[in-house]
């Protein structure tokens, strides 16, 4: 090799390796802004409908609380949280918290993140609000863990609601199911009609779940479900197997493209006369008022009148926050009653306090407030309230393959190993 | 010759990339494999030893069992459907049609596009509707004008497998291969519509691979083949083809390991789908990972995926090898 052409390459390197330390420093500077004075990130799942509209009701609040503050509004859409979870996680675990995030109420609050050492404290704060005397007891047994408080509920959905569309059962005289029993009769009425039964949405398996969950409280009532969550049910006893039979003899009676749909485009079948009944959570009206659509009944499904099968979401603290009296500002109000007033109604559920004017409320979330300080309340298994993510993990997986076989005893003695696997039970 | 300051010059130049590879591809395969050896369950990093329960459990896990059977089928099916499609699609181009490079395009350009964005078409396209209320969309549409019966794609559960009644079932027994009947070796109807998608998207570069393979076949063998007196046919069978097996050996791996890997069209398109039939090893260490907190169990998934895709590299790599030091 000749000098220049070596003496051109020797340049060439040098050329290269200094574009490289400019170009390295320059991304770096990019990564490491300046924080601005006043930030607030907000991290949900609330992307749709009602959700979104309540979300930014809050943030309007916030702003008028607190000029100059700049929100930025981190949303990851789907269903029950289901792709948002992860993408927390990966925030989490990379030392890149939000300044407060949405998490269900709790074993997914405590399991996930208050044990694993993720979260501050609150109970100052719940000491300058007042908010031991607000929230009720059995939501504030959910949000402690040691002693202290970790997360700020700003409402309460119903799990087991019945909906249907009141046309369609005024013009055959149909009511909606008390009993199991009822409800297949009915069921048959229907298939014979040409309206599918149940109509169901389950390409996230939640769904799926959370019809189970309902079928669980149904079935074995109040206290025995509850039991499940603590190991003092018998996941082998023959309630469970009853429970299974009923959701497999359901599943015959829902709607063949179920995998394929989501919950809303499911409730879009009861909705257009398609489908009789749909078992969903009380978002339904939110979706419902939505699209417009009037004629909604609601009831409690078979077994769990009496019953309020509930989740919360809560926003909580993180450590290192990067913003975190900015997030102490939101968090405020988020519990307050005037943030709860403006949520709730738009997002269709009821505040997580007692003192909200039910006035503000339309129709179905009046009988929900009703309920909610009638009823017996037990936690939500598909929504994060009853067990930890990974004994909902294991329990998605046995559904999923429960809604394609239907094997009873296979499922059950799944569900068994499950409880064992989460530790709870021996 | 080279001179000593060339050899450094030379090392300085790959240097950096050498390092990089080393800490972001090796140092994180090693890292994986080391968690999949701990106890990590839950959000705070625990890496106590745990030796191999993790696998353990893993290969325990009847999801495990379907996603294994998910990922034969899906790669047995695509590399056929991609191969027979891409190969004839390049030997039609190749008889000279006018307006070539229109073609070409065309077929190509699937390929440009991301897996999710061929999943989100393909949902649509494929939904499954619901027969008894009349609500028909997509493919379905032109099943049901042709006549034809609906049918249920991607949310479709059946899996066709050999019972142990059949008749083949009794044979299989007979020869001690009775575990072969059951649905864990059969074949997820769920799974055609997933290898629909992702022939569509990837037949189109087997097609690239194999016209520029056509393109530099010497016209001077195919004329000496014509004068030994080989028909157009022998011509293909018997000179072209041949000539063809490296471009064969490339698509092959490049097919494999994408398809032993997929991920993104299987979460656009149907996730896990009903009864697992559409579920991926990569679907479920996903889940399995983010979902339910089981770092070990998961990178216990990634390490079994990496040495499913290093078989099949790994002796292409070694004979590729072997072939440069040989010239």
């Amino acid at each position: 090799m000749t000098m220049p052409r070596r003496r051109a390459l020797f340049v060439a390197a040098v050329v290269i390796v200094v574009v490289a330390a400019v170009a390295l420093y320059q991304v770096s500077r990019m990564r490491a802004p300046a924080p601005p004075a006043a930030r607030l990130e907000i991290f949900s799942w609330w992307t749709t409908g009602g959700e979104e509209a309540g979300l930014l009701k809050l943030f309007e609040l916030y702003r008028q609380q607190n000029p100059g503050v700049e929100i930025i509004n981190a949303t990851v859409a789907g269903g029950a949280g289901f792709e948002a979870k992860p993408a927390l996680k990966a925030r989490m675990l990379g030392g890149d918290p939000p300044d407060s995030f949405q998490v269900h109420m709790g074993r997914e609050l405590i399991d996930t993140w208050v044990v694993t050492g993720y979260m501050e404290p609150l109970n100052d704060l719940y000491a300058q609000e007042g908010w031991e005397q607000v929230f009720p007891a059995g939501v504030l047994g959910l949000l402690r863990h040691e002693g202290s408080y970790w997360s700020v509920p700003v409402n309460i959905h119903r799990a087991n609601v019945l909906w249907y569309n009141k046309r369609t059962f005024e013009e055959n005289g149909w009511k909606p199911p008390e009993t199991f029993d009822d409800f297949f009769a009915l069921a048959e009425q229907m298939r014979a009609k040409g309206i599918t039964p149940l109509a169901l949405g389950d390409v996230g398996i939640w769904a799926s779940v959370h019809l189970f969950e309902v079928v669980l409280a149904g079935v074995l009532g109040p206290d025995a479900y509850s039991g499940l969550w603590t190991g003092a049910t018998d996941w082998n006893g023959p309630e469970v197997r009853r429970a299974l039979e009923i959701m497999a003899r359901m599943l015959t009676y829902v709607n063949p493209d179920h995998s394929a749909l989501s919950w809303d485009q499911a409730n879009d079948l009861v909705i257009q006369g398609r489908a009789g009944m749909t078992i969903m959570g009380d978002w339904v009206d939110a979706d419902n008022l939505a699209k417009n659509f009037r004629d909604s009944g609601w009831a409690p499904p078979p077994g769990t009148r009496g019953v309020f099968v509930a989740l919360s979401d809560t926003f909580g603290l993180p450590k290192n926050a990067p913003h975190r009296d900015q997030a102490i500002a939101w968090l405020r109000l988020v519990g307050s009653r005037a943030g709860q007033e403006a949520f709730n109604p738009v997002k269709g559920s009821i505040c997580a306090r007692n003192d909200c004017d039910p006035a503000l409320f339309g129709p179905y979330l009046q009988s929900a407030m009703q309920d909610w300080a009638r009823d017996r309340i037990v936690p939500s298994l598909a929504h994060g309230a009853a067990a930890s993510e990974s004994w909902v993990a294991l329990i998605n997986d046995v559904m999923s393959a429960f809604v394609s076989d239907r094997d009873v005893a296979k499922a059950q003695a799944a569900l068994a190993k499950a409880c064992v696997d989460a530790r709870v039970c021996r | 010759m080279r001179s000593t300051s060339d050899r450094i010059l030379a090392a300085a130049l790959v240097a950096p990339s050498i390092a990089a590879v080393g800490l972001f591809v090796y140092g994180f395969i090693g890292w994986t494999v080391w968690v999949s050896l701990s106890n990590w369950s839950g959000l705070r990093p625990d890496l106590s030893w745990a030796g191999l329960s993790n696998y353990a459990t893993l290969f325990a896990n009847p999801r495990f069992h379907l996603d294994i059977r998910n990922t034969v089928v899906f790669t047995a099916l695509l590399l056929a459907a991609c191969m027979a499609l891409g190969l004839g699609l390049a030997l039609l181009l190749d008889r000279g049609v006018r307006g070539e490079s229109v073609f070409r395009s065309i077929f190509f350009f699937p390929m440009a596009i991301s897996f999710i964005v061929t999943g989100v078409a393909w949902r649509w396209l494929l939904a499954p509707g619901d027969p008894a209320t009349g609500r028909i969309t997509g493919v379905n549409v032109l099943l049901a004008q042709a006549g034809l019966p609906h049918l249920k794609w991607y949310t479709d559960h059946t899996v066709l497998y050999i019972t142990p009644d059949s008749a083949l079932g009794q044979v299989l027994a007979g020869m001690g291969l009775g575990f072969l009947t059951g649905p864990v070796f059969g074949v997820p109807v769920a799974m055609l519509s997933i290898v629909i998608a992702a022939t569509w998207q990837m037949s189109g570069f087997v097609m690239a691979l194999y016209l520029a393979g056509l393109r530099g076949f010497p016209e001077e063998l195919r004329e000496a083949a014509r004068i030994d007196g080989a028909g157009e046919w022998q011509v293909y069978r018997h000179v072209i083809l041949p000539y063809l097996r490296p471009v064969t050996l490339s698509a092959l791996i490049i097919l494999g390991h994408i398809s032993l890997k997929i991920f993104d069209l299987v979460a656009a398109m149907s996730k896990r789908g009903p009864g697992f039939a559409t579920d991926v090893p990569a679907y479920f260490m996903f889940e399995t990972t983010f979902h339910a907190d089981r770092f070990a169990e998961g990178a216990a998934i990634a390490v079994v995926m990496l040495v499913s895709v290093s078989v099949l590299i790994v002796p292409y790599l070694v004979g590729s090898m072997r072939r440069e030091s040989a010239t």
